[in-house]
């Protein structure tokens, strides 16, 4: 006897829908609203006190949106979610409702640059400090644990260099502290990897990479794995005590395993409101349909790739972690099966000069700010994503000028190879000069 | 709050309101293995209405100390002893699924103490799937997803939660893994399998009574909760169609207003 729940891939088609509530609509609307009548005072009273289920305003909840929080939620095994206008918010929202003033995280340091901007020069202006541990240095991230720690946050892949957190003995970590342990997983989507069965709490993602997978619109979530208990201990007083702000509610004690995503939403998208707008939302329902497939091609070319890199004359270094001699190959193997997604960083021989001729050359990969595209994606870190961190950070975060960031897109390989081909002869030639 | 029942530590959400126990008195009892957070979207209506909510936490469940009651008789016996346990009187009882034997039995034994019955996903007896017990039994992970499985109806595998951003499905399993398997699901579906008291309970049963039933109900079918409904004397029945056992949650807005109607006409607050 086995449970008839739906499976990964009819999930991503249809959870958090149901057509018959919708005027038989097969793909989900797009409520394209400000705001929601209410059937009388006492009901509008109701929806205000969170007495019962409903949308008010969509600064709060969105129909159209919240299909893409169920679906996503259900995808990912976790008990709530709420999406928000990008995945920055979502990391920022995660953090504020988790944080006061005078709080501290525990942070990996191998991030997107724009997160590690905002905990290491945003955050300090609410008060809330951070300590960077590299991704690693699974010891290391116990050592920076402080009495006002409450929370550890990480990508399991690192971005840009492709080193991987240890989430399971991190997670162990976390759980002896009695804080959440946080993921940003935009790098592998819920295909590749489902975190709460590695040990983490809360997850982030950009929704904008491959989860959308067009390019078209800007979305984030946080879900919520419902694994926390906030009332172990007394680190979580705006969770556990009462919340002045809805009459006295304790979220912890009302909400139980959704009770951090439902004071995410009454609290932060109430006062700082970063929500999504519907037609967002619908654009990466879309993409979330073909999840499987896309993630399927990208793995595969990203394979190729790998192996066509770390055999060219051009190529100093490759990293990713099914790259042969890579160090976190094992533990890929452990927690990636499925694949170890479609980020690749390259040494490109003949540093920054070469990186940028390479960039400057290639005609179908695009050079842009952004990764997991469906079109394959090419970047300079030092000189874009990253380039508002000083040489010390660069360092430490494990950039360095030579790396070319690619985000393996679904095109026919051979294509990708002939362009690179191109940019690799136009890299060669800056040397060439300087050797005269 | 906690409070103490037989001198053990005993939680029961107030619906975010200080309990008063000079108001009418509705508590609310659990299924299977979960814990008063199932009824989050019942309670808090009622104690913003100038009712008294306790939604409890069955000994060992949710945040209640002491071990699992092992019969339903027990079980039955300790919701009446919480209601002098908080300073009160009387109550209306309000049950769902296993919930409904115990609030059941709880009439049986302080019918002087209970002035309304509502019963959500019931049956006059819960006899469980072997298999599905021994899983439980033996704290198989398996037997949580089974039970959501059977738990939900066809609409509510697609999700569509009342509360928006909620996943159905994964609240409930999460509530109930929230403890040792065996000792919460374990214990009660053994309890609810042994029960054979209920068809002579509910023909005796003498208050007001309503029975909300899922049209679509696989763990408690809609038939055998009509079977029920017809024992008790008198009782209003409610069928919510396109819903499964979980009503509470599936489609909580038909279920506050089906109890908000039965409790304003039966157990309404005195001005």
């Amino acid at each position: 006897m086995d449970p008839k729940t739906y499976k990964f891939d009819t999930l991503s088609l249809h959870a958090g829908y149901q057509p018959s509530k919708n005027a038989g609509s097969r793909q989900v609307p797009i409520y394209q609203t400000t705001s929601y009548m209410f059937d009388d005072v006492d009901h509008a009273a109701a929806l205000f006190n969170l007495e019962r289920g409903g949308h008010i305003y969509s600064r709060m909840s969105n129909p159209t949106v919240q299909v893409l929080e169920e679906r996503v939620c259900a995808l990912e095994g976790g008990t709530a979610a709420l999406a928000t206008a990008s995945g920055m918010s979502a990391i920022f929202l995660t953090i504020m409702t988790l944080c006061n003033a005078g709080d501290h995280m525990v942070v990996s340091s191998q991030l997107y640059g724009g997160t590690v901007n905002l905990f290491r020069l945003t955050l300090p202006k609410f008060g809330i400090k951070t300590t960077f541990v590299k991704p690693r240095d699974t010891e290391g991230f116990k050592k920076a644990i402080q009495p006002n720690t409450k929370g550890i946050f990480g990508e399991l892949v690192g971005n840009p260099g492709n080193e991987l957190m240890n989430m399971p003995e991190v997670s162990n970590i976390a759980k002896e502290a009695g804080i959440p342990l946080i993921i940003d997983s935009t790098y592998q989507t819920p295909y590749l990897c489902r975190p709460f069965e590695h040990g983490a709490d809360l997850v982030v993602h950009s929704l904008t990479k491959w989860m959308s997978g067009n390019g078209s619109s800007m979305a984030g979530i946080l879900v919520e794995g419902g694994t926390f208990d906030w009332m172990q201990n007394d680190k979580f007083p705006t969770m556990t005590e009462p919340y002045e702000g809805y009459h006295g509610l304790s979220f912890a004690e009302e909400f139980g395993p959704t009770a951090f995503t439902m004071m995410a939403r009454a609290e932060g998208m109430r006062d700082m409101g970063p929500c999504l707008a519907p037609q967002n939302a619908w654009n990466i329902l879309h993409g979330l349909e073909t999840l499987s497939l896309r993630m399927e091609k990208h793995c595969s070319n990203a394979l190729k790739m790998v192996e066509y890199l770390s055999n060219h004359e051009s190529v100093a270094w490759v990293s990713h972690a099914s790259a042969p001699g890579h160090p976190d190959k094992e533990l890929a193997e452990k927690i990636l099966p499925k694949g170890t997604g479609s980020m690749i960083a390259f040494g490109i021989k003949g540093g920054k000069e070469a990186g940028a001729a390479f960039i400057n050359n290639v005609k179908l990969a695009s050079h842009l700010a952004n990764v997991g595209d469906a079109r394959t994606l090419v970047i300079h870190p030092a000189s874009a994503t990253h380039s508002q961190m000083d040489e010390a950070t660069l360092k430490f975060a494990g950039l360095s000028h030579d790396m070319i960031r690619l985000s393996v897109g679904l095109e026919d390989f051979e294509d990708i190879v002939n362009d690179f081909e191109d940019g690799f002869r136009a890299a060669k030639k800056p040397r060439l000069v300087a050797n005269k | 709050m906690k409070f103490k029942v037989r001198g053990i530590d005993t939680f029961a959400s107030t619906g975010g309101r200080p309990f008063d126990k000079n108001k009418p008195l509705i508590i609310f009892v659990h299924g299977s293995g979960l814990s008063h957070m199932v009824w989050v979207l019942q309670t808090r209506y009622f104690a913003f209405r100038g009712y008294s909510v306790l939604a409890v936490d069955l000994p060992g469940h949710g945040l209640s100390s002491g071990e699992s009651l092992k019969t339903i008789e027990e079980m039955g016996d300790w919701v009446g002893d919480v209601i002098g346990a908080v300073g009160c009187k009387e109550a209306s009882l309000v049950g769902h699924s296993q919930g409904c034997l115990v609030t059941m039995e709880c009439v049986a034994q302080h019918p002087e103490k209970i002035k309304t019955l509502t019963l959500m996903g019931g049956a006059s007896a819960i006899p469980m799937n072997p298999e599905l017990l021994k899983l439980a039994e033996e704290s198989n992970p398996k037997a949580v997803d089974l039970m959501m499985d059977f738990a939900h109806g066809p609409a509510g595998h697609f999700g569509g939660h009342p509360v928006p951003g909620l996943y159905h499905l994964n609240v409930g399993s999460m509530i109930v893994q929230n403890k040792e398997i065996k000792d919460t699901l374990g214990v009660d579906f053994r309890a609810c399998d042994n029960y054979k008291n209920g068809p002579e309970i509910a023909k005796k049963l003498d208050l007001p009574t309503l029975s909300i039933l899922g049209a679509q109900d696989r763990m408690c079918r809609l038939k055998d909760g009509k079977i029920l409904a017809d024992y008790i004397k008198g009782s209003e029945v409610k069928i919510i169609e396109d819903c499964g056992h979980m009503m509470l949650l599936e489609e909580a807005d038909q279920t506050l207003e089906i109890l908000k109607k039965f409790i304003a006409k039966n157990y309404p607050l005195i001005n």
